[in-house]
C-alpha cells in the first residue's frame, strides 16, 4: 500500500490533454505536408531547370514506393524482397488501362489501385503466415513470377519491349499530365497525400498494433491481436502505395518496362531503406533523394556505377550500422539529453 | 471458476500432462509446484492456448476453451505472464499499456484516429498504478530492470481485465529480496483485484507462506493438492519432491 503511494504517477495524462495531444500531432503532420507542398509548388517558378522537375517527379515515384516498404520492414518487421512487384503492377495496369481502354486518368488510377489490392490480397494471404527468411523468399518468388509473366505474355504486355508508343494522357478537370509542369504538380500532390496517409497509418492504433507485432508477435497474439490479419492488411495497404509510385513512374516515362517489375527494384528499395533508416518515418524518403542524387552524379562521372554504390552500401552497413536518419535522430536526442541535464543542474 | 477436466498432452511418447483434473474456484490463489520437467509450464501453455490439448476440457465458467486460439482464450478471460518477461522492447511502458487496452477493446485496427485513444486511458493508468510502473511510464521497455520487465509483463496480462491470471514463475531470475517484493505485489494484486490467480513458483518458503492452496505436479500428473500444511506432511510429496528439504521446511 505504501509502496503504491510512493509510486504515484508523475506525468499522468489527463483525458483532455490526451485528446489535445492526438489533435496536435495530426495538425503538425498536416502543416508540414502543406508547407512541403507549397515549397515544391513554388520551385518551378523559382528555378527554370526542367531536369530538377524531372528529378522531383522521380523522387515522388520512388518515395511513395520506398516509404510503403518501410511500413512493412520498419513498422511490422516483415522484410519483403518482392515489394517491387506492386510498383511494376501499378505501372503496367495503369499503362494498359490507358492504352487499351481509354478511360479518364482518375478512373484508371482507381481501377489500378483495385487491381493491386486484389493481387496483393491473394499473394499476401499466401505469404504473411511465413516467417522471416521464408517470407522474404516467397515474396521474391512472386516478384519473379510477375516479371516472367510480363516478359512471356508479349501480346498483352509488349514482352521485353514494354508498353511502347506512349500512354495517352487526356486532360481532366483542367489538368494535362502530358504537360511537364502539370505532371510535376500532380506528382508532388500524390507524394504529399500518400506520405500523409502512410503517416496516419503509422500513428494510428493500427500502427501500434504493427509495432507490437514487430517487437513480439507471440505476445501480441496473447493480448488478442490477430497477427496474420494485421500483417495481411498492412501488406495490401503497402502494396497500394507502391502501386501509386508505379503509376507516377508510368506517367513520367509514358510507358512501362519490365525492369519496373524486376527483382532489382525491390533490392533498390531495401537499399534505400537501409540508406535512409527504418526507425523514422521520413528515413526512406531521405534515402530516396540520396540514392537518386548519387545515381545521377555517379552515372555522369563513371560507368562503374555498381562499384561506387557497393562502397556506399558497405559504408552504411559496416560503418554506420544504421540509416542516415537514424543517425541524425540519435545525435539530436543525445544533444537534447545533454542540454536537458545541463538545464536541470 | 476455472475447471480443468482430464487434460492430456503428449510429446511423442512423453506424457507432459497426464489426465489432470483441477478446480480453481473464483478468487482463489493457487501455487503450482513440482520438480523440473513436471509439466508445469506445459499445463499453463495448454490453458492459455499456446498448446492444443490432446484431450480433456478447460471450462471457464462452464464454457469449454480447450483447443481455442490464444487470442480467443485471452478474450474469454484468461491472461498470462511468462517465465521470461515477454514484452515489447521498443515501446514505452505507457505505450505498451495503451496498445494492449486498444487490442482488448478491439480498437486495434482503427486507421483514421491517432494513437493513443482517450477511451483506453483509464484502464492503462489503473494497471500501471497497480504494479507501481506509473513513475516509469515513459521508459522504453528494453531499458527497464529485470524486475520491472517482469512487472510490465504481469501488467500486460492484468490490463486486459482477466478473470484468471496465470503467472509462470513471477520471481524467476530475481535475488532473494526482489523475490519477496514481487510476491507481495502478486498477493496484493490478488487481494485487490479479486481475480483467480495461479502461479508457478520454485521457492518453497514463498509458496508455503503466501499460497492458501497448492498443487504439486510430477511427471505430468497431480501428486497432491491442498493447503500448505497438508502438502508439507504429504508423504508422496516428501518422497518425490521435498525430499531431504523436509527437515528444513518443517
Amino acid at each position: 500500500m505504501t509502496e503504491l503511494q510512493a509510486d504515484r504517477p508523475t506525468g499522468t495524462l489527463s483525458a483532455p490533454r490526451f485528446q489535445a495531444e492526438a489533435k496536435r500531432s495530426r495538425y503538425l503532420d498536416l502543416s508540414v505536408a502543406l508547407a512541403t507542398f507549397a515549397v515544391l509548388a513554388i520551385l518551378p517558378f523559382v528555378s527554370g531547370s526542367k531536369a530538377l522537375l524531372d528529378f522531383v517527379i522521380r523522387c515522388s515515384a520512388y518515395g511513395l514506393f520506398t516509404t510503403s516498404l518501410n511500413l512493412l520492414i520498419g513498422y511490422t518487421g516483415m522484410i519483403s524482397f518482392g515489394h517491387g512487384m506492386f510498383f511494376g503492377i501499378g505501372a503496367y495496369s495503369f499503362g494498359l488501362i490507358m492504352q487499351r481502354v481509354g478511360v479518364p486518368i482518375p478512373v484508371a488510377f482507381v481501377a489500378t489501385l483495385a487491381i493491386t489490392a486484389v493481387i496483393a490480397a491473394v499473394i499476401g494471404a499466401i505469404c504473411v503466415r511465413l516467417k522471416e527468411i521464408y517470407f522474404a523468399f516467397v515474396t521474391l518468388a512472386f516478384q519473379m513470377l510477375i516479371h516472367s509473366t510480363i516478359l512471356s505474355w508479349a501480346s498483352f504486355t509488349g514482352g521485353d519491349q514494354g508498353l511502347r508508343g506512349g500512354l495517352p494522357r487526356p486532360p481532366f478537370l483542367g489538368i494535362d499530365l502530358s504537360n511537364q509542369l502539370h505532371l510535376y504538380l500532380a506528382s508532388c500532390a500524390l507524394l504529399v497525400v500518400g506520405l500523409l496517409a502512410m503517416r496516419q497509418i503509422a500513428q494510428s492504433p493500427f500502427g501500434y498494433t504493427l509495432r507490437m507485432i514487430r517487437d513480439n508477435p507471440a505476445r501480441a497474439s496473447f493480448i488478442g491481436v490477430e497477427v496474420w490479419r494485421a500483417k495481411l492488411t498492412i501488406f495490401v495497404l503497402a502494396a497500394l502505395f507502391a502501386s501509386m509510385g508505379g503509376m507516377v513512374m508510368a506517367l513520367f516515362v509514358s510507358g512501362a518496362y519490365p525492369e519496373f517489375a524486376y527483382w532489382t527494384i525491390s533490392g533498390e528499395a531495401i537499399f534505400i531503406n537501409m540508406l535512409g533508416g527504418v526507425t523514422t518515418f521520413l528515413g526512406p524518403m531521405v534515402g530516396t533523394v540520396l540514392l537518386l542524387i548519387l545515381n545521377d552524379t555517379v552515372t555522369r562521372l563513371t560507368e562503374y556505377y555498381g562499384i561506387v554504390l557497393g562502397i556506399v552500401i558497405l559504408f552504411f552497413a559496416i560503418g554506420l550500422r544504421k540509416g542516415l536518419m537514424d543517425f541524425v535522430v540519435e545525435r539530436i536526442a543525445a544533444r537534447n539529453d545533454r542540454a536537458g541535464k545541463r538545464g536541470r543542474t | 471458476m476455472l475447471s480443468i477436466q482430464h487434460l492430456t498432452k503428449s510429446f511423442g511418447g512423453l506424457k507432459a500432462t497426464d489426465d489432470v483434473s483441477l478446480d480453481f474456484p473464483g478468487g482463489s490463489l493457487t501455487a503450482v509446484i513440482g520438480p523440473n520437467g513436471a509439466g508445469k509450464s506445459t499445463f499453463f501453455n495448454l490453458i492459455s492456448g499456446a498448446l492444443t490439448p490432446d484431450g480433456g476440457k478447460i471450462l471457464l465458467d462452464g464454457a469449454d476453451l480447450a483447443g481455442r486460439s490464444p487470442p480467443e482464450i485471452m478474450r474469454r478471460g484468461i491472461g498470462r505472464a511468462f517465465q521470461v518477461a515477454s514484452i515489447f522492447p521498443t515501446l514505452t511502458v505507457q505505450e505498451t499499456m495503451l496498445a494492449a487496452v486498444c487490442a482488448d477493446q478491439r480498437r486495434n485496427s482503427i486507421l483514421h484516429r491517432r494513437f493513443p485513444l482517450v477511451e483506453t486511458r483509464d484502464r492503462a493508468e489503473h494497471a500501471m498504478e497497480m504494479l507501481g510502473l506509473a513513475s516509469k511510464r515513459h521508459r522504453v521497455a528494453a531499458t527497464l530492470s529485470h524486475g520491472d520487465q517482469k512487472l510490465l509483463d504481469i501488467a500486460l496480462a492484468l490490463v486486459l481485465d482477466p478473470k484468471v491470471l496465470l503467472l509462470d514463475e513471477p520471481t524467476a531470475g530475481m535475488g532473494p529480496e526482489e523475490r519477496w517484493r514481487m510476491i507481495e505485489k502478486v498477493h496484493e494484486l490478488w487481494e485487490k483485484q479479486k481475480i483467480t490467480v495461479v502461479f508457478i513458483e520454485h521457492d518453497m518458503d514463498i509458496v508455503f507462506k503466501i499460497a492458501p492452496s497448492i498443487v504439486v505436479l510430477c511427471y505430468g500428473r497431480i501428486l497432491a493438492t491442498g493447503t500448505p500444511d497438508a502438502i508439507r506432511s504429504d508423504n508422496a510429496v516428501i518422497d518425490a519432491y521435498l525430499g531431504t528439504e523436509e527437515g528444513g521446511a518443517a
